[in-house]
């Protein structure tokens, strides 16, 4: 039987996975599936939840993230291709040009 | 009603803001004329004032508004027009517009003109809040703007160095504004303490509500209050031990002198007894108004004892002014309030005169004040001569002037009393009063023509200017004989004082040995110093090596004692609390606290790399931080 916690396992490894994609991956787009990855962890743990106690609201909020993830994505995908048309290059370690 | 009181205090608000206006531009004459009117002003309405409540015999309050109101404390913005404040509204507004006018020609070559105007007319609204105020915290206000404002005038020529005179020693005007405003605060803070005294056991600050609550306080109580209260009075008054800063004040500009260091501000302490006399009047602090009734004597008689061998002409008039601030204590002291308020009005009424006759000779002499160096001045300056000799005879207290009635009667107080010691100490100063004053008409006016070896080409004032100070001269006069009328009016505000049965009857002796007392006096300047040709004054080397003469001369070493065990130790304790406890204590933590921040600041700046990727595991890191200090306060409750 799958309960709530393997959802919420499931959901922890998802999101550390994002996360580690977050603090190594130096190429921008990858960062940005990272985040992708993170966003949709979060869901599932909403999910879950709100299945575990009978409460819409859960739901409604995983939806709310993925309109938001998609509109977010719309506006950064087209940033990037600004950058890249700019630079050349997506590389983190090329764009650093705003040394303290 | 109303508005006249208003407009008597703030006439000349209006007056010093609209000199403030021009106050960085150069002289416009207008601005002294438009001063002087609003002052004149003023001065109407107050006579209006006095003539409305010595027909009704109601004193006028006004509240204008709340002013302080917090918790259990409510101090309104209240006025109070009785015959006490009456009275000196009529004397401050009066001496000002002649002041006002007289410093249109006096500061005619002054590139500061307009400022001299703004700062004159604000000491005049200050001195209108402290005297018309219902309340003791108007009243400090009132006190400290005299104060301030006394501070600016004082230090009016702040560019002025220190010059010293052949046997002259001449301050800066700085440093003798700042000795005037330092000495006055340790005399302000005892005033503070009476207040606090007062609103402590009483809940209130206004003067009725504190007069009437008196009687219920105890002998403790009282007597702190009046001492506390006191000791203001006597730094505003420039009593001993804290008169220095009066002399030195005479660095100021003249009119300044003798509006504030003369007629008004200095009474302010005398004022200040007389306004609270339900308390100085009561049983239990009858040792604290003995004790202002003797340090009066005593400073009457000691400012006296220098102003014999003074040879500034100014610091001569400035001891008068001490002198006579004396017997006005003495008579407070004595229970004598109106006649200590008559005097006041009296004195302020020829002093003012006598310095601004002053004026005229060191605007003639160029500044040259040594009295040494005048002579003969009498034919170059008929009007001042006549106007110097009218104040000096009414200081000396010679018949049907001025000074007359009111020292008299001063003396006849302490002779009624039955304190022949205060009595023969005041007659003794009459004598020296009339000496003094009259050696130094003597000095300047009459005798050989000293100033010619000196280079200097005397002239007399201008006419206006001399037409302005003809009130004063009248009042100098005729001021006395109206003094029962003026009893008759001030009995309505002020406890009665009548002399006994037996004083009354040999008044006319006492009266007629005072007299005799001054004419010696006079007549002994007459043959020091008035003659000419072979009896000319000359000076005596014997006697200005005499001890008496160079303790009189160095004003008994008291500034010296000041200079020595005060001001220096002072200076050298504070250089060492300087060295050790600011540099190493408190400026180096401060200066710890910025050097950790800029160092914590340096070697962090290397996490700032540009690199986004760098910043988002920082951000991370922040993150698990943030989470596990949520998780361990959690944990912990």
């Amino acid at each position: 039987m799958i309960g709530l916690s393997h959802y919420l396992i499931v959901s922890a490894l998802i999101f550390s996975i994002g996360l580690v994609g977050v603090l190594r991956r130096r190429n921008l787009l990858m960062l940005f599936f990272a985040t992708e990855v993170m966003l949709n962890a979060v869901n599932i743990a909403f999910a879950a939840i709100s299945h575990y106690y009978n409460d819409l609201t859960g739901q409604m909020f995983a939806f709310f993230i993925i309109a938001i993830a998609a509109s977010e994505v719309a506006v950064g995908l087209g940033l990037l291709i600004l950058l890249y048309k700019k630079y050349g290059s997506l590389d983190l370690d090329d764009l650093a040009n705003m040394k303290g | 009603m109303e508005n006249l009181v208003y407009i008597a205090l703030f006439a000349p608000f209006v007056s010093s803001m609209f000199a403030a206006l021009f106050g960085m531009s150069p002289k416009q004459t207008y601005v002294g004329i438009i001063a002087s009117m609003l002052l004149f002003v003023s001065f109407a309405s107050s006579v209006t004032l006095a003539f409305t409540i010595y027909t009704t015999g109601t004193p006028i309050h006004v509240t204008m508004m709340e002013w302080i109101s917090a918790g259990d404390l409510t101090i309104p913005f209240g006025f109070l027009v009785d015959q006490i404040s009456v009275t000196m509204m009529t004397v401050v507004t009066l001496v000002s517009t002649v002041v006002h006018i007289y410093s249109i020609g006096y500061m005619d070559h002054d590139k500061s003109f307009n400022r001299f105007f703004s700062y004159l007319s604000a000491f005049v609204f200050s001195m209108m809040i402290l005297v018309m105020s219902d309340n003791f915290a108007g009243l400090f206000i009132g006190w400290e703007g005299v104060g301030v404002c006394s501070w600016l005038l004082i230090g009016f020529w702040y560019h002025k160095a220190d010059k010293t005179r052949e046997e002259n020693p001449s301050i800066s005007p700085s440093w003798a504004a700042n000795e005037a405003f330092i000495v006055n605060r340790i005399a302000d803070l005892g005033m503070l303490v009476g207040l606090f005294i007062l609103y402590w056991n009483v809940g209130s600050l206004q003067y009725d509500v504190v007069f009437a609550e008196l009687p219920n306080l105890s002998g403790s109580v009282l007597n702190a209050a009046a001492i506390a209260l006191f000791i203001g009075a006597m730094g505003k008054s420039a009593q001993f031990p804290l008169h220095t800063w009066l002399t030195d004040a005479m660095e100021g500009p003249t009119p300044v002198s003798a509006l504030i260091h003369a007629a008004t501000m200095v009474t302010a302490g005398v004022f200040l007894v007389i306004r609270a006399n339900p308390l100085f009047g009561m049983e239990e602090v009858a040792g604290v108004s003995f004790f202002i009734a003797s340090l009066g004597t005593f400073v009457a008689f000691y400012a006296a004892s220098m102003a014999l061998v003074e040879r500034d002409l100014k610091r001569i008039i400035a001891y008068s002014t001490l002198s006579q601030l004396g017997y006005m204590f003495a008579a407070a002291g004595l229970g004598a309030y109106w006649i200590a308020l008559f005097h006041l009005a009296a004195h302020a009424f020829f002093k003012a005169l006598l310095f601004l006759g002053g004026g005229n000779v060191m605007h003639a002499m160029h500044d040259e004040l040594d009295i040494f160096k005048m002579g003969g001045l009498k034919k170059v300056m008929r009007g001042t001569w006549l106007y110097m000799g009218i104040a000096s005879i009414a200081l000396a207290g010679l018949p049907i002037f001025a000074g007359f009635y009111s020292k008299d009667a001063i003396i006849e107080t302490a002779f009624n009393e039955g304190t022949y010691l205060l009595w023969f100490m005041l007659v003794l100063t009459a004598g020296m009063t009339a000496f003094y004053s009259f050696r130094q008409i003597f000095l300047s006016f009459h005798g050989e023509e000293r100033y010619k070896a000196f280079g200097f080409h005397p002239h007399e004032m201008y006419k206006f200017v001399l037409v302005a100070m003809s009130p004063l001269a009248a009042l100098a006069i005729s001021a006395g004989w109206f003094m029962d009328d003026f009893k008759e009016f001030v009995y309505k505000g002020i406890p009665e004082y009548e002399m006994s049965h037996h004083t009354h009857h040999i008044a006319w002796l006492l009266g007629l040995l005072v007299v005799v007392v001054a004419l010696s006096g006079i007549i002994l300047a007459y043959y020091k110093y008035a003659r000419t040709g072979a009896k000319a004054f000359k000076r005596d080397e014997k006697v200005e090596e005499s001890f008496i003469y160079k303790l009189l001369k160095n004003q008994y070493y008291v500034p010296k004692f000041y200079e020595e065990f005060l001001t220096k130790p002072y200076a050298m304790i504070s250089e060492k609390l300087w060295t050790t406890v600011d540099m190493k204590i408190v400026d180096a933590s401060v200066d710890g606290i910025a050097k950790f921040l800029y160092k914590t600041g340096d070697s962090s700046r290397k996490m700032q790399t540009g690199n986004l990727s760098h910043y988002l595991n920082w951000m991370a890191v922040g993150s698990v931080a943030l989470l596990l200090v949520a998780a361990i306060s959690a944990m912990l409750g």
